[in-house]
């Protein structure tokens, strides 16, 4: 199983990505740089958090028509997985990979803190080392994370089971005060329709060593681990 | 020939800076104002003399990258010159 990180100027949390992806994989991933084309032999590409091209135009607009993103759209094509994190979601959702779109934060603050997500689903390879409805602890680190998309996009990722991680409160219950950035229905993650990509705007990452401050993130990296080397 | 873009968050789409903005002018002691809506102006100079097909090109442009059609919408003008 390899890993590669997509590396897009501006973006400063591909060595936080590359840490979690390491002690949970057990073996270095390979930094991909936005000018790369050449994907062969990696298994998953990780789109981490950062401003890729100082978030100009808009969050992830730029890096979405990067030489990379054709590879990576490819990869996506060809069922392989996907995962994009903070501006990595922006991006996948800026290049057609993921519906929708992340709009400036409701409260208009950048939002720097915790925040509780609940696994809406625990059969994917993202998941399987949670349970279904579990509570997991992730720091969140943006301004433009308000999930938005038409109410029929909506429904049809609620009714085909794409929505990946809501914001709840402690006790896993979703309420206007736990959805911090405003997102249509808590959405905080979604994945697409063979659910292999994965974009969400909290960073699991962060917390994978205890050293960190808790291992909240780890079932992330864990359940891809255990579903690539399978 | 200058053709400018202008991008605006779709009817619906929540517009929070829209909505300070407003806040701010009222707290200037501006009364009376109803919604604020923010958005983007973007001129390009295209390598073209013909009005339609720079407009087009514009289009094609704000359809590609300029705007987002799952959140923004677009309309593209060709400034009079002063």
């Amino acid at each position: 199983m390899r890993a590669g990180i997509v590396v897009f100027p501006g973006i400063n949390r591909e060595r936080d990505m590359a840490i979690a992806i390491e002690s949970c994989f057990g073996q270095a991933p390979r930094l991909v740089w936005h000018h790369e084309t050449d994907l062969a032999g990696l298994d998953l590409l990780v789109l981490p958090g950062g401003f890729s091209y100082g978030d100009y135009l808009r969050c992830g607009a730029m890096a979405a028509h990067s030489p990379v993103m054709g590879a990576v759209a490819a990869h996506a094509r060809r069922g392989g997985y996907v995962l994009g994190v903070c501006n990595g979601f922006q991006i996948l959702t800026e290049a057609g990979l993921l519906p929708g779109a992340l709009l400036r934060n409701a409260g208009l603050r950048f939002l720097s803190m915790d925040c509780f997500l609940r696994v809406e689903r625990a059969d994917t390879v993202f998941t399987s080392r949670w349970a279904a409805g579990e509570v997991f602890r992730a720091p969140m680190a943006h301004g433009d994370g308000n999930y938005t998309a038409d109410a029929d996009t909506l429904d049809r990722l609620e009714g085909e089971g794409r929505v990946a991680f809501r914001y709840v409160d402690a006790d896993g219950k979703t309420s206007a005060a736990a959805n911090l950035n405003g997102s249509a229905r808590a959405i905080a993650g979604i994945y697409s329709d063979n659910a292999r990509v994965l974009g969400l705007m909290p960073h699991p990452e962060d917390l994978v060593d205890p050293l960190l401050g808790g291992v909240d993130g780890r079932p992330l990296f864990d359940s891809l681990a255990a579903a690539l080397v399978a | 020939m200058k053709v400018a873009v202008t991008v605006m968050l779709k009817d619906g789409v929540l517009d929070p800076q829209g909505r300070a903005i407003g806040q701010a002018l009222t707290t200037l002691g501006f009364g009376g104002i109803g919604e604020v809506r923010a958005g983007k102006l973007i001129e390009l100079e295209l390598a073209e003399t013909d009005p339609e097909r720079a407009r087009a090109r514009a289009t094609e442009m704000a359809r590609r990258l300029l705007a987002n059609p799952v959140i923004e919408s677009f309309s593209v003008h060709i400034p009079t010159e002063a």
